[in-house]
């Protein structure tokens, strides 16, 4: 690991300042950026800690009916805060799929959302990544690419977002408010992240210093909370990304559907909110047909960028059992294994 | 904040000894502090990458990975680690069932697990469900495969822990 300055502000002015200047990452719990820096896949010379700072890590009902997350929340303590967790099950259920406990007690709500990518490309410095050094070329490109993008995509980068979390999120139209050097603003998280383009080394439309300080959720996705899931396919049971995975919430009227939020994960180098899919889901009754339908239109500007077509027809499937399981309604308590398609709702063993 | 520092004077409570540490580099792991500074080797470094769990140690009451912890973002932590939970030659209930359930084979990854089981029982998300507790446990891979040993074990010690608070209660 390269060495760097480290400094502790002792305000979030401070740390935007210390932060702005070229070299300067910011450090949290360091669960993403330590394991980077360990691989010299990113080499800071300058960390700025902000794990010290006052303020930043309460979870706040707003009085306007939302919630405030702040930072420095943890994961753990997020999806285990019992009334957050009632009020948005599928993001509680979300956090629970990622990681491990050991890293969901460390790592931050601000550290989530600023994640890097786990393309393995990105992560092998003998390999060719734009994303790591602008210009390079990609290697995931015709490399192994079982795992890489099938929506937003571009020639210069395929990698997605790993980010559980981020996608009930963007389907319940989170606010990430941030804290730069020309004060405070607030940017939906639909808006966040850029698409890779011709520059996919920049990730967020976060400038230099630009520091998250807290997520908000609107009241309206407490609306959902009776039909909300979360439903993510890994390679293994547990500890692991997503190949491909969905955040579905219902508001039900008896068995038809007055609104419908939608988003996948694991197949773009953001959280994809999917809008179409949503307009197809209003007003349609809560069947099969309608889900399928849906399936499609989340879907049909996907296409295959290396050896991974089979993600499209995944991520249709994945689309109609979390329409599914969230029709059936919010389990009481959250199966043994959080998002697995081999939890039954009741939370049967798995084998 | 003042200017970029190259020494840093640390505290930390380690096993209920509350010490100051000189740091001569940021880089310094929690792990590699207490395997290389303390001579605190229970802890192991299986990937040093936090994927492994062999590190897993108790800071302020929650396990966490000690090879992507910074000490020096850490000072005034409350840390506990594998050489801190038994009571002289009295095991840790959680070591015992360990023994009693053959939770092991080589013993490398079991420092980690006995950190990870502790903090699981203290978490109180899992229950008496083994499933619940192979999800909570996921975060630690045992290479000799003696994960049903280990998911014995841990439901064990919870029992045992939890009749030990009850009576403690009454």
């Amino acid at each position: 690991m390269k060495t760097f300055d480290y400094v502790r502000p002792a305000s979030v002015e401070e740390a935007v300042a210390a932060a702005a200047q070229p070299g300067a990452s910011y450090l949290a719990a360091g669960t993403n950026i330590l394991d980077l820096m360990k691989g010299g896949i990113v080499g800071p010379s300058r960390l700025v800690d902000v794990t010290h700072l006052p303020g930043l890590d309460a979870i706040e009902d707003l009085a306007d009916g939302g919630v405030r997350i702040g930072a420095l929340v943890r994961n753990a303590d997020l999806a285990h805060d019992r009334d957050f967790a009632r009020r948005f099950p599928a993001v509680a259920e979300a956090l629970l799929s990622g990681a491990s406990a050991q890293l969901r007690n460390a790592a931050t709500v601000g550290g989530n959302l600023l994640q890097r990518t786990r393309c393995a490309y990105f992560y092998d410095v003998a390999s060719a990544c734009n994303k790591r050094d602008p210009g390079a070329g990609c290697d995931a490109r015709g490399g192994d690419s079982r795992l890489h993008a099938i929506l937003g995509w571009s020639e210069r980068c395929i990698a997605t977002h790993s980010s559980d979390f981020c996608v009930p999120l963007v389907a319940l139209d989170a606010v990430v408010e941030v804290e730069g050097r020309a004060g405070r603003r607030e940017i939906p998280l639909e808006m966040f992240y850029r698409s890779p383009g011709e520059t996919p080394e920049r990730e967020s439309v976060l400038d230099p210093g630009d520091m998250i300080v807290a997520v908000r959720l609107p009241a309206e996705a407490a609306n959902f909370s009776a039909h909300a899931r979360y439903l993510k396919v890994r390679d293994r049971t547990s500890y692991a990304f997503a190949v491909v995975s969905a955040a579905a919430a219902l508001r039900l009227t008896g068995d038809k559907i007055t609104e419908a939020r939608l988003a996948l994960g694991g197949v773009a180098m953001k959280p994809w909110r999917a809008r179409e899919a949503e307009a197809v889901l209003a007003g349609a009754r809560a069947e099969p047909s309608a889900f399928h339908r849906a399936a499609e239109a989340a879907l049909a500007g996907a296409k295959p960028s290396g050896d991974n077509a089979f993600k499209i027809e995944l991520a249709k499937r994945i689309v109609v059992r979390a329409l599914t399981l969230a029709a059936a309604g919010t389990p009481a308590r959250l199966p043994a294994l959080p998002a697995s398609p081999f939890a039954a709702v009741s939370g049967v063993a798995h084998v | 904040m003042g200017l970029p520092n190259t020494c840093f004077s640390t505290t930390l409570t380690i096993n209920g000894v509350t010490t100051t540490i000189e740091l001569d580099d940021p880089r310094v792991t929690l792990l590699d502090l207490l395997r290389e500074r303390l001579q605190l080797t229970g802890t192991k470094k299986g990937c040093d990458r936090g994927q492994c769990g062999a590190c897993t140690i108790i800071v302020d009451g929650r396990r966490v990975n000690s090879c992507l912890a910074l000490a020096v973002s850490h000072a005034g932590a409350d840390i506990l680690t594998i050489e801190g939970v038994a009571r002289g030659d009295r095991l840790h209930p959680v070591q015992a069932a360990f023994l009693a359930h053959d939770g092991l084979q080589c013993g490398f990854c079991t420092p980690g697990q006995i950190m990870s089981a502790i903090g699981l029982i203290q978490e109180g998300e899992a229950g008496d469900d083994p499933e619940r507790v192979r999800e909570g446990m996921s975060g630690n891979l045992c290479r000799c495969g003696a994960y049903q040993g280990i998911t014995e074990a841990v439901l064990d010690a919870q029992a045992v822990l939890g009749a030990a608070s009850r009576k403690e209660v009454a």
